[in-house]
């Protein structure tokens, strides 16, 4: 008997009709990157959910640290100048 | 109404129906039992995708032949109520799965012969046919690779599967030549336009089965032995398991709505 | 799709001494008070990620198991369409577990590790799927009754505090929708036909009522984990709340089938607005759940065979995965070696 080797982990994204970006709706197990392409359409669009699949081994994913959230994304939360409403525009003028 | 076996006055175009609608009912319905027994999860739901395509292939066809016929049968009737010498599937979609190398080599076999074919009948001059083929095209297609990808696989991957591989094609090969076989019937629609001549098929599949072959580092059974006898009702012994199956229920209960 | 309460054994982590520990656990808890999700590489309580771990793969266990009962009449549906149908549904329940398993990984158990746990039988499943399907009637009331009961346990864990599990249960909820209502449509066509179909419609709902209202676990009163779980935002009903919500959903459906429910004391209390059943016979559920339904044996037998069988195919598939991986650094290195 081989040694039980584990069968790789792929997480899968997939660019549905509407035109949005590809996004992450789970993962999956496969031996290969053809395979995992395979699955991916047999488990993800059986709705016709998707026109695109991409599939990524989930051991290439760098992930940022949770305990960096403060640092990575507190600041943002001040820079309300970022944000359409933070300008006054006066109801004359109408939608802008 | 009861359910009493029934049996088609079978013109030309009927037949070539019945043929392609049980070649895909019995199919769809052998993956069908892999169902919640795979080798790994995914491929439980891979093999029942393509079955569910099969059954789909099937209910387009059977729903045509019942028009053909013109006596007000369903799709059910033409499916539950014909005994095993009035079904017209070749006799290798009825072989049983085995283990999983027969299931794939089963599947290329038949895929590889399919894929072409379908895409052919989309020219076909019946719009029905020419309709029901651009659709099964593309799910041919897929079956094709994915079954093709799985037998690269099996046959070079371990030993051990390269030798199960090895014999499930050894096994199953007698039956591909069934799939090209035609009859005088058949050549009167292919003249007329409607049906593609199944033979006309071979360079595409011999072409496809080489080529997945040398990769899965598989060899063709030299073999001239081959099996034959589906298309005109004459079937293995497996075939009436599977409509002992199939049709109990309709049978036991005569009339009955499901 | 089929959680179950399972835990009533289970004991709680170890108390927690450690002020530093202790700091942590209180973060974690504001996070869950103030509805925030739980993601896999946050910090979280060694009991939650055990309870976690313990009640998803549970879950997709019932999944996986689930599909044999059901499985048993792909073959033999009764027409087409229904042959369809229920390929499909048996087919989302094989999706449903593998989301199931992937969530659970995120908690850092391996699927493989979860599935010796199912096939040596330490891990447990739902109670319902060690009863045998005997007639096409069972697959209605699987869909009808099963289904339904699922619904009512899973909805709310679209909203669970762990991300993975609440996202994996917003796509088994969808998909669901149609499996309680081809149930049901199942029932309807049998309670319509003949007299033989409306008794096959009739025996099912005697042999499955019961079972499913076990589906929902041990009474509040008996079940020592609801409230660490309700804590943590695990569960959010009690198993007696979703029970009732599933008794005063389900009956209804079944009068409007002309069918009678397996229990003389089945009433509607006015004052309440309730309905009120009689007394589940417990024993028969511990029984099931000990190993003694009347499948369990036979049901384990079937995925410890698939698996077993399937050995050879994954060993397959990864030998082919290096061997190709090898190829192609040998291609790659040939230019240089040149």
């Amino acid at each position: 008997m081989t040694t039980v080797q584990t069968i790789p982990l792929w997480e899968v994204f997939i660019r549905s009709r509407n035109g949005l970006a590809h996004k992450h709706v789970g993962s999956l197990h496969a031996a290969d990157a053809t395979m995992a392409l395979q699955a991916a359409r047999d488990v993800y669009t059986r709705r016709g959910e998707g026109l695109s699949v991409w599939v990524v081994p989930s051991n290439a994913i760098t992930a940022s640290d949770p305990a960096d959230k403060d640092v990575l994304f507190e600041p943002t939360a001040s820079k309300i100048y970022r944000h359409p409403t933070f300008y006054e525009v006066p109801d004359e003028v109408g939608h802008m | 109404m009861t359910t009493t076996s029934i049996t088609l006055a079978e013109t030309p175009l009927l037949a070539l129906v019945l043929r392609r609608a049980d070649d895909a009912l019995i199919l769809g319905h052998r993956l069908s039992e892999w169902c919640g027994h795979g080798p790994m999860l995914e491929e439980d739901i891979a093999l029942a995708n393509i079955a569910l395509d099969c059954v789909g292939q099937a209910r387009s066809l059977y729903d045509y032949a019942a028009t053909l016929d013109g006596r007000g049968l369903t799709e059910d009737d033409l499916a539950y109520r014909r005994d095993v010498g009035q079904y017209r599937n070749c006799l290798l979609v009825e072989q049983p799965n085995g283990d999983f190398a027969a299931t794939i080599v089963r599947q290329v076999l038949a895929s590889a012969f399919l894929d072409p074919y379908w895409r052919a009948m989309t020219a076909s001059a019946d719009p029905t046919l020419a309709a029901i083929a651009a659709k099964a095209e593309k799910e041919t297609a897929y079956h094709l690779r994915h079954s093709a990808e799985w037998l690269i696989r099996l046959g070079d991957g371990t030993p051990e599967s390269h030798e199960r591989t090895q014999a499930a094609l050894d096994d199953l090969w007698p039956y591909s030549g069934e799939l090209m076989e035609s009859d005088d019937a058949e050549a009167e629609l292919v003249r007329a336009g409607i049906a593609v001549d199944p033979a006309a098929i071979r360079p595409a599949f011999d072409a496809t089965v080489a080529m997945v072959l040398r990769e899965a580092t598989l060899t063709a059974p030299a073999a001239p032995w081959r099996q034959g006898g589906g298309r005109v009702g004459r079937h293995s012994e497996h075939l009436g398991f599977i409509l002992a199956d199939l049709q109990y229920l309709q049978r036991a209960h005569p009339g009955a709505t499901w | 799709m089929y959680t179950q309460a399972l835990n009533a054994q289970e004991v709680h982590g170890r108390p927690v001494v450690d002020p530093a520990e202790e700091a942590r656990g209180a973060r974690f808890q504001a996070r869950i008070d103030a509805e925030d999700r739980i993601e896999p590489n946050d910090w979280m309580p060694e009991g939650y990620r055990r309870t976690l771990t313990r009640q998803i793969s549970q879950h997709a266990h019932s999944e996986i198991v689930g599909m044999l009962p059901e499985g048993n009449w792909i073959t033999r549906a009764p027409s087409l369409k229904r042959k369809a149908a229920l390929l499909a549904k048996v087919q989302d329940e094989a999706g449903h577990g593998l989301y199931l398993y992937s969530a659970a990984e995120t908690l850092g158990t391996s699927r493989e590790e979860m599935f010796e746990q199912l096939l040596s039988g330490r891990a447990k499943y739902s109670s319902i799927f060690n009863y045998p399907t005997l007639t096409w009637a069972d697959i209605g009331a699987i869909g009808w009754l099963v289904d339904g009961a699922a619904i009512m346990n899973q909805i709310p864990l679209c909203r669970c505090s762990y991300g993975p599990y609440a996202r994996a249960m917003i796509r088994v909820c969808k998909e669901e929708s149609f499996h309680q209502r081809q149930g049901y449509e199942i029932m309807l066509t049998l309670c319509r036909g003949t007299p033989e179909q409306k008794a096959m419609a009739q025996d099912a709902l005697n042999r499955w009522w019961w079972p499913c209202l076990m589906m929902f676990g041990p009474p509040d009163s008996e079940s020592q984990h609801s409230d660490q779980s309700a804590k943590w935002k695990i569960k959010r009903f009690t198993n007696d709340e979703l029970r009732q919500k599933f008794v005063d959903a389900t009956v209804p459906q079944g009068r409007y089938l002309g069918l009678t429910f397996p229990d003389p004391e089945l009433a509607f209390d006015e004052a309440s607005g309730h309905w009120r059943f009689g007394t589940i016979d417990w024993e028969e559920f511990k029984q099931v759940l000990a190993g003694n339904g009347p499948c369990n044996r036979q049901r384990m037998k079937q995925r410890r065979d698939a698996h077993a069988a399937g050995a050879w195919v994954r060993e397959a598939a990864m030998a082919h995965a290096q061997k190709r991986a090898r190829r192609a650094a040998e291609a790659a290195a040939l230019p240089e070696a040149a």
